[in-house]
């Protein structure tokens, strides 16, 4: 019970199915079980239609379970209503999307600060510095008034990122988040992901196809139609840049 | 503060809809002021040449015997001729009257039909008997003499200026006034005035309390208490309570002129018209600026959802808009409806002047800021309901 208590996360029979009760009812996730850790850094992969997309919005709290039940830091999450589960969301888990998804009408540094205005409104001066912090962190203290579309596609990456961790969470999900960038870029952007969840120690959960970026974490975990077909821990990840 | 910043993010869209919101509440703020005014301005004139409430005898009616027990009587009633008769007790009916804190002045008058002539010309007119220092609070007298002064001595007589043209009078000249009585007297013009109503310039001849009483046969009596009231709109309810207090008639001005609280409250029925179907137009476009923006801002909305904000927090963002296009555009509006009304004063018909009521500007932005709110409900429920996983997917 130990382990359950120190995981991040665990999954015990979770299933997804759409259209419950309808003629074209799918099952898309049959009955998954996983434990991610508190130092793990772990790619999720897997050819298109394998869940891996519903898996993650299960995962974030976005979505609820069909069947099965998902632990977060040891708490049960299917019984929670709508508020609970946006609250524990909202303290636990940093979402890193494809599409950076920063808001238009605010620059960097509010962009950053969002997730803790929506909590607590007006920010702290150790909130604002933190996020000041994490943006120097990404390199981008020069642009913390800047609106994120006169910034580069990595620069509103990094932007994305200071914002997943500013709220330091325990769970950090990244769905594709290089997906849309150059190789370069893409490889500055998973340096980051890994530099600062190990600074912040929070685990990670990549969502990704570029089999680059999965070889480069320390666990693989291979979703194929709903159903985990393999999980391997490398001790110590190669570099990417290579 | 979020809800600030969108509203600044879709400025072409804020711009357009306060715009809309500042000429509705003109509209409704310029309108109100404006039949405000003209009502005031109506209402004035009609109280400037009458009293608020008129006290009057009671009708004299047949006593009739009583009917004994179980017998039947069959009646055949003329009714009597009211005759001019003083009120009994004036004076301590006054004293009574003075001392109601919603009456600001009361005045004895006495109330006679007479002939003035002049040579051979002879017009009937209204002989009023009055104390002219106290008459002058229910009608400012002194203020529409247009020629000589306003005194009323024995002997002296202020004349309507129709009934002057008639017959040829001018201040200084004398007048004979006959009330078929057998006692006609002969009075001094001091003063012709213009009340601006053409039946009473030309019937109406004031004179002193005591020489009318003698000319009409009512030595020491009065026929009619006129007052005036400081809510004129609560004469009805003081006229009655009056009427109570003393077990005489009273007759407030709204029910003398019944015919033009008709046409005041229609005025305001089609006011309340107005404001109600432009806010209705203002609150439709409110929620269609805010229902596009709730689908332009889907992915945002998911996108905060995911970052931990709550159903109730995207639904405040939504409502606060709503409420800010209300008070911004209506602040603006009110704004448009001073230079409005400004531009009707100074170079309008100047026929009246209107004013603008400070509640009228209190009621302007509450409605305009709940209507908004309002408006916002739909959008903003739906802002709020939206499904993260969706929302974030939205292109």
């Amino acid at each position: 019970m130990s382990e359950a208590q120190e995981a991040v996360l665990r999954l015990v029979g979770l299933r997804k199915s759409y259209n419950v009760g309808l003629p074209n009812e799918t099952e898309v996730l049959h009955g998954l079980d996983l434990v991610i850790e508190r130092d793990d850094f772990a790619a999720l992969i897997g050819p298109s239609g394998s869940g891996k997309s519903t898996l993650l919005n299960l995962i974030g709290l976005l979505d609820q379970p069909s069947a099965g039940e998902l632990y977060l830091l040891g708490q049960p999450t299917s019984t929670m209503d709508d508020a609970g589960r946006t609250r524990l969301r909202g303290e636990s888990i940093g979402f890193v999307f494809q599409f950076h998804h920063l808001v238009q009408a605010f620059g960097a540094l509010d962009n950053v600060l969002m997730p803790l205005m929506l909590r607590h409104g007006r920010p702290s001066v150790a909130a604002i510095d933190r996020a000041r912090g994490l943006l120097a962190a990404m390199g981008l203290e020069k642009y913390a008034q800047t609106r994120p579309n006169q910034l580069s596609g990595g620069q509103q990456q990094r932007v994305a990122i200071a914002r997943a961790l500013v709220t330091q969470p325990s769970l950090l999900l990244a769905d594709e988040p290089t997906g849309n960038l150059d190789t370069r870029t893409a490889a500055d952007v998973f340096e980051l992901l890994r530099r600062f969840g190990r600074e912040v120690g929070c685990a990670v959960l990549l969502v990704t196809h570029d089999p680059r970026l999965s070889a480069a974490c320390d666990r693989t975990i291979d979703l194929v139609d709903g159903r985990i077909v393999s999980d391997t821990r490398v001790p110590i990840g190669p570099s990417v840049s290579g | 503060m979020l809800a600030l910043q969108f509203l600044r993010d879709g400025r072409g869209q804020t711009v357009t809809i306060m715009v809309g919101v500042a000429v509705g509440v003109a509209v409704v703020v310029f309108v109100s002021a404006l039949i405000q005014g003209l009502q005031s301005n109506i209402v004035q004139r009609t109280l400037g040449t009458q009293a608020h409430i008129r006290v009057l005898p009671p009708d004299e009616v047949n006593r009739r015997q009583a009917v004994a027990e179980g017998a039947l009587q069959l009646v055949r009633e003329d009714k009597r001729a009211q005759r001019r008769r003083s009120i009994n007790n004036w004076q301590q009916v006054v004293a009574t009257l003075d001392t109601l804190p919603s009456v600001r002045a009361v005045s004895p008058v006495i109330a006679g039909p007479a002939f003035a002539g002049r040579g051979a010309a002879l017009e009937s007119v209204a002989l009023t008997g009055i104390d002219l220092r106290r008459y002058q609070q229910i009608i400012p007298l002194p203020d529409y003499v247009i020629d000589g002064s306003a005194r009323l001595e024995p002997g002296e007589a202020m004349i309507g200026s129709e009934l002057a043209t008639t017959l040829g009078l001018r201040v200084g000249d004398k007048l004979r006034l006959d009330t078929g009585r057998d006692n006609p007297a002969v009075v001094n013009v001091v003063a012709v005035f213009e009340l601006g109503v053409r039946e009473l310039d030309a019937r109406n001849v004031y004179l002193g309390l005591k020489q009318a009483q003698a000319l009409l046969g009512l030595p020491g009596g009065v026929t009619q208490l006129d007052l005036v009231v400081d809510d004129i709109f609560a004469a009805n309810t003081i006229a009655r309570r009056i009427a109570r207090l003393t077990g005489l008639e009273a007759e407030s001005w709204m029910e003398k002129n019944a015919q033009l609280m008709n046409a005041l409250s229609a005025q305001s029925l089609s006011t309340n018209m107005i404001i109600v179907f432009v806010s209705l137009s203002v609150a439709f476009g409110i929620a269609s600026v805010l229902s596009v923006s709730v689908v332009q801002r889907t992915r945002e909305i998911g996108i905060l959802r995911a970052m931990g904000a709550g159903r109730q927090q995207v639904l405040h963002v939504f409502l606060i808009q709503g409420a800010l296009y209300g008070l911004v555009g209506a602040l603006v509006g009110i704004a448009g409806a001073y230079v409005l009304v400004w531009v009707f004063n100074t170079f309008g018909p100047g026929l009246f002047f209107i004013p603008v009521a400070h509640t009228l500007v209190v009621f302007a932005l509450v409605l305009a800021t709940v209507v908004g709110v309002l408006a916002a409900a739909v959008p903003s429920r739906r802002a709020a309901m939206l499904d993260p996983v969706v929302a974030i997917r939205y292109v």
